[in-house]
């Protein structure tokens, strides 16, 4: 009987030795609501909540990293961190280099913000953020594409006239242009993405498995329809 | 910080901006031009290392050793920076990986490249996947520090194997006369006098690898400027306790005189060193200072 004890209680401990392996999750830090670092300099949003939760329900110990945008899949495919979760739609371009879990948040029309809203979207100069579904939406179109590296700077460019408007998801533009008389949200929105999932490498199946119960789970049970709308992300599930 | 920042909307003024700049996330800035000076403290000395090895085998009399210095100069001083510090970076942490993966997992299976993947055993992950966040920081930076070495190293080969030869042939002659071996005369007569021919283009490039620190972020360390275009972005009243607007040419400003005051210190600082270098050289500045006194 002791023996025996004592070797679930050594099984016990080789189990949770396994789980000691940290789960690296990798997020832009500079798209409100979604992920953005809050006053006393750690990530915060949307995404910090909903990662800390799928976290807790997977059972997997979470650390957050920052990464710039551009070279956010590069560093995710050489393994610098496991889980690329910065409000990145799914897309079939993106779907090929690495895999996304199912959507978190429902396809979300994008918006316009432009100074006045009498701006001729459909041939003036449109700024989006560099490798976004919104710059290759606009690069689609007949307007001017201006990208730049970071979404701050692509709301700096329609404040200095650098822009007419700028593209992004609604959910980023919206507390921007309440608090900026300057700017406005223009009725006009674009029907792009297929929804934000959590990107993965593509041979690590077992943990896009994992993810994606949780992600089912918080589904189920509501949770993340509420995360939704206390962040104001959009349409809920 | 303060006892009074409980409720910055209620303040104003100095008191607002006295809570505003010891935010946490100010601290992180504060704490990232100490980022910066260590990286300069650390990766100079071990650039300047790099560069003397480097002129030293360019002008070996071995001829591998003397191609391996010269290819390095050429090498590295032709590729542009930023694709160096993009691409040299990451081929070497996969080096890493790679190696301790066929050490420490032969019995793995699976290839290596799986598609565009990068997959190691959990074992060979450097740092170990396991490690809390600041040993992968020192990790990221370390490999900055050995990047901007090989970098401002393969420069710094090139000026001190310019100053090498500009050392003049009659000091050289002279050792050899005095029975000297080529190895004797190199470390007492070429190298304490090639310092004064160095000077003026290592501390060309000290200027350069102190505006070059931003390339940091590239590599995933936090630094000045990264701290700089965050904080100086506008922010809206729902994310913040400290709403405002684009105030991003404040911060870099304040960068601005950063650098301008540790430019001017460092001249400042090189000037000196300059002036006891020259002291008893056969150069003009050595004539001049012989002169001086009578």
């Amino acid at each position: 009987m002791n023996k025996l004890l004592l070797t679930t209680a050594a099984l016990a401990l080789s189990a949770s030795f396994a789980m000691a392996e940290t789960t690296r999750l990798g997020t832009e830090g500079a798209y409100p609501p979604y992920n953005f670092i809050n006053d006393s300099g750690e990530v915060d949003g949307f995404e910090r909540e909903l990662g800390d939760e799928l976290c807790k329900r997977a059972k997997l110990t979470c650390e957050w990293v920052t990464n710039d945008w551009d070279s956010i899949i590069p560093n995710l495919v050489s393994g610098n961190y496991d889980v690329i979760i910065a409000g990145m739609s799914i897309t079939d371009e993106r779907d090929e280099v690495i895999d996304f879990t199912q959507n978190y948040t429902q396809p979300d029309p994008s918006g316009y913000l432009a100074a006045s809203a009498d701006v001729d979207i459909k041939n003036g100069v449109i700024a989006a953020q560099t490798g976004t579904i919104q710059a290759s939406f606009v690069a689609s179109t007949g307007a001017t594409l201006v990208e730049f590296a970071t979404p701050e700077e692509t709301i700096a460019a329609v404040r200095n006239g650098e822009a007419d408007a700028v593209l992004a998801d609604k959910a980023y533009l919206g507390p921007v242009a309440d608090e900026d008389d300057g700017l406005v949200l223009l009725e006009q929105e674009e029907l792009i993405g297929g929804g934000v999932g959590l990107g993965i490498r593509e041979s690590d199946g077992e943990l896009k498995a994992t993810l994606d119960a949780a992600i089912q789970s918080m589904k189920d049970d509501g949770s993340l329809n509420a995360m939704i709308e206390k962040w104001e992300i959009g349409v809920k599930f | 910080m303060f006892s009074y920042c409980t409720d910055p909307n209620a303040l104003s003024g100095l008191t607002w901006l006295s809570c505003y700049l010891t935010t946490g996330k100010h601290m992180a800035f504060y704490f990232s031009f100490g980022t910066v000076l260590l990286l300069l403290a650390i990766t100079a000395p071990v650039a300047l290392l790099f560069g003397f090895f480097g002129a030293s085998a360019a002008r070996s009399h071995i001829l591998p050793l003397r191609w391996f210095g010269k290819t390095y100069i050429a090498l590295v001083r032709g590729v542009p920076d930023i694709a160096f510090f993009l691409f040299f970076v990451i081929a070497l942490d996969q080096m890493i990986e790679w190696t301790r993966h066929k050490i420490l997992c032969p019995e793995w299976t699976e290839p290596v490249r799986q598609g565009n993947d990068f997959v190691v055993c959990q074992a060979a992950k450097m740092p170990l996947g396991s490690a809390p966040q600041w040993v992968h920081e020192t990790y990221g930076f370390t490999l900055a520090v050995f990047t901007f070495a090989i970098v401002f190293g393969a420069f710094a080969a090139n000026v001190m194997f310019g100053a090498m030869r500009a050392v003049p042939r009659a000091q050289m002659e002279t050792a050899e006369a005095y029975g000297m071996t080529r190895r004797q005369a190199f470390r007492r007569i070429l190298v304490p006098q090639m310092w004064v021919y160095a000077l003026p283009g290592l501390g060309n490039l000290w200027m350069v690898l102190i505006k070059a620190t931003p390339l940091l972020f590239l590599l995933g360390v936090e630094d000045i400027v990264y701290w700089a275009r965050e904080m100086g972005g506008s922010k809206t009243s729902k994310f913040t306790e400290y709403p405002h607007g684009d105030w991003r040419m404040w911060y870099f400003f304040a960068l601005l005189v950063f650098y301008l005051c540790f430019t001017r210190i460092s001249e400042i600082f090189l000037e000196r060193v300059m002036k006891r270098l020259t002291k008893g050289q056969a150069t003009t500045g050595g004539e001049a200072q012989r002169k001086a006194p009578a």
